[in-house]
């Protein structure tokens, strides 16, 4: 009782101090201590960004966002993993991969771009190329690690229990390898997010992200807030629901500590 | 030493696949530019510095925001890991912030800095604070409970319980946040940069490609990764001579 009474105090505290917050820009912006500009009130920003909701002018944008950033993590996902697996099977692709890796590892993967625009030009297949090879790296490199680190017992136990090669994946390696996975895809899906704005700015590509450029080049601000603040729902959403997922899926090694 | 061999073979083997496709071919696609030509290229925009030039722009708005974002998140992140009750009071607000992705300002500052070292640096800051706030948090809260119970029992002041005690037992593990910070904010910068801001290494390449320098574009694409590669490294190097305990301590920090 006394907990969930803390907890309350807690969250309250936490919504106040973030009532204040925006209470202060409020003021601030009213009296025009910083620019209405650059800095449009909450009151207005809030007021557009609902005007948009329920007129449905923000929702296609969205949804075109969230598809482009889903489509090209869950292909880099698929394909991290598999390579994941592969490479950490083999001494020798280990061996041979390794300094592409580091080299690829701190690589922008924006800085791409340029190069995926020569071969797909300004299209959805250049994003979605740029989104899957960006969130590639992460997947990949923490299924590798991942992949390494299945203890060899389990696999003597696969092998006593004659499983085939398949069940050997799907029930010892991957359920083990499965944590660092999750961890990779996290990362991956931020990084994804990312790509997908930059990749919209840049190729006029239907979306938040476009939509942000438009805005600003109208002086529109609190059109270009109402999409800042719809794509970091997306992103929180985004996170909330992979974190939960993470819990979900990895109960059974909770229990056992 | 043959493992270091074995990872060249890889390499090589596109290299010279890559080079033999422009002799076998009849007529080898123009955008995708030989090796040889990229060395060339690469060569040449390192002697008449231009490419040095980019690479000072950039370093310049990625480091400048890295300071920023260091400077804020360390002292923020130390004020609040010391205040646990004030820390639950901030924390959703910045749970709210942080997964905005970086990006999306990139109008808004160019609206209110124009183009520029400021704007670049100010996404920068912004997208490097998250990752030093919340593990500096952690690293304080992390410290073992006796230090702070000394210092307690020692009567220092405020600031020497953190000059002498906190940041001490805390830094190995905020030189692991200050490292990725680093990292992204080169990521960042050359993101920034390929956008919109016209300068630096992201600007060259989007440049090049439009002015039909392929060579020009892949060479600096390969200098880009050379130089976050190198930037990776030199961390790395700075924190096992500075920080031997950073490494261990990685596997425990909270994710």
């Amino acid at each position: 009782m006394t907990r969930c009474f803390k907890w309350l105090i807690d969250q309250s505290g936490a919504v106040a101090f973030m009532a204040g917050l925006l209470a202060l820009w409020q003021i601030l912006s009213y009296y025009e201590l910083i620019s209405p500009l650059f800095f449009p009130s909450p009151a207005r920003t809030f007021s557009t960004l609902w005007t948009q909701l329920l007129d449905g002018q923000i929702w296609p944008p969205t949804l075109a966002t969230v598809m482009r950033m889903v489509y090209g993590w869950v292909a880099a996902s698929i394909f991290g993993v598999i390579l994941g697996a592969l490479i950490a099977r083999s001494m020798l692709a280990q061996g041979l991969l390794n300094p592409i890796l580091e080299f690829m590892r701190p690589m922008p993967a924006s800085a791409f771009i340029p190069v995926a625009i020569l071969a797909f030009g300004l299209t959805n297949q250049m994003s979605t190329t740029i989104i899957a090879f960006g969130s590639l790296w992460p997947v990949l490199l923490a299924a590798i690690q991942g992949f390494r680190s299945v203890d060899e017992r389990l696999y003597e136990v696969a092998d006593a229990l004659r499983l085939s090669a398949r069940e050997r994946f799907f029930k010892v390696a991957l359920p083990s390898a499965l944590p660092d996975i999750m961890a990779g895809a996290r990362v991956g899906l931020a990084v994804a997010l990312i790509l997908a704005v930059v990749t919209e700015m840049q190729a006029s590509l239907p979306g938040l992200g476009q939509n942000i450029l438009t805005a600003q080049r109208a002086f529109r601000t609190p059109e270009l807030y109402a999409s800042v603040i719809m794509l970091g729902v997306i992103g929180f959403v985004a996170s909330g629901l992979l974190h939960w997922c993470e819990r979900h899926t990895l109960r059974w090694r909770q229990a056992h500590g | 030493m043959s493992r270091k061999f074995l990872g060249l073979v890889l390499p090589l083997a596109i290299l010279i696949g890559w080079e033999a496709i422009w002799y076998l071919a009849a007529n080898p696609l123009e955008s995708i530019s030989r090796p040889s030509q990229i060395a060339l290229a690469l060569m040449h925009g390192l002697s008449d510095g231009s490419v040095l030039l980019l690479t000072w722009q950039t370093f310049e708005s990625a480091l400048l925001g890295f300071v920023i974002a260091a400077g804020l998140g360390v002292l923020t992140g130390i004020f609040l890991g010391l205040a646990p009750q004030l820390e639950r009071l901030v924390r959703p607000t910045v749970d709210l912030l942080r997964p905005i992705p970086s990006v999306a300002l990139i109008p808004l500052a160019m609206l209110i800095y124009g183009f520029g070292v400021r704007m670049e640096s100010s996404i920068v800051a912004f997208a490097c604070i998250w990752p030093v706030l919340l593990i500096t948090i952690a690293a304080v809260r992390g410290i073992e409970p006796g230090l702070l119970e000394v210092s307690h029992a020692l009567q220092l002041s405020t600031w020497q319980r953190i000059s002498r005690i906190v940041v001490p037992a805390a830094m190995s593990r905020i030189a692991v946040g200050l490292q990725l910070a680093l990292a992204i904010a080169l990521v960042v910068a050359v993101t920034v940069e390929i956008v919109i801001n016209p300068r630096g290494l992201g600007y060259g390449m989007m440049s090049a490609q439009q002015s039909l320098q392929f060579d020009r574009m892949y060479a600096l694409l390969l200098w880009t990764g050379l130089t976050g590669w190198g930037l990776s490294r030199l961390s790395q190097t700075l924190i096992d001579h500075y920080s031997p305990a950073s490494r261990a301590q990685l596997p425990r920090s909270p994710a």
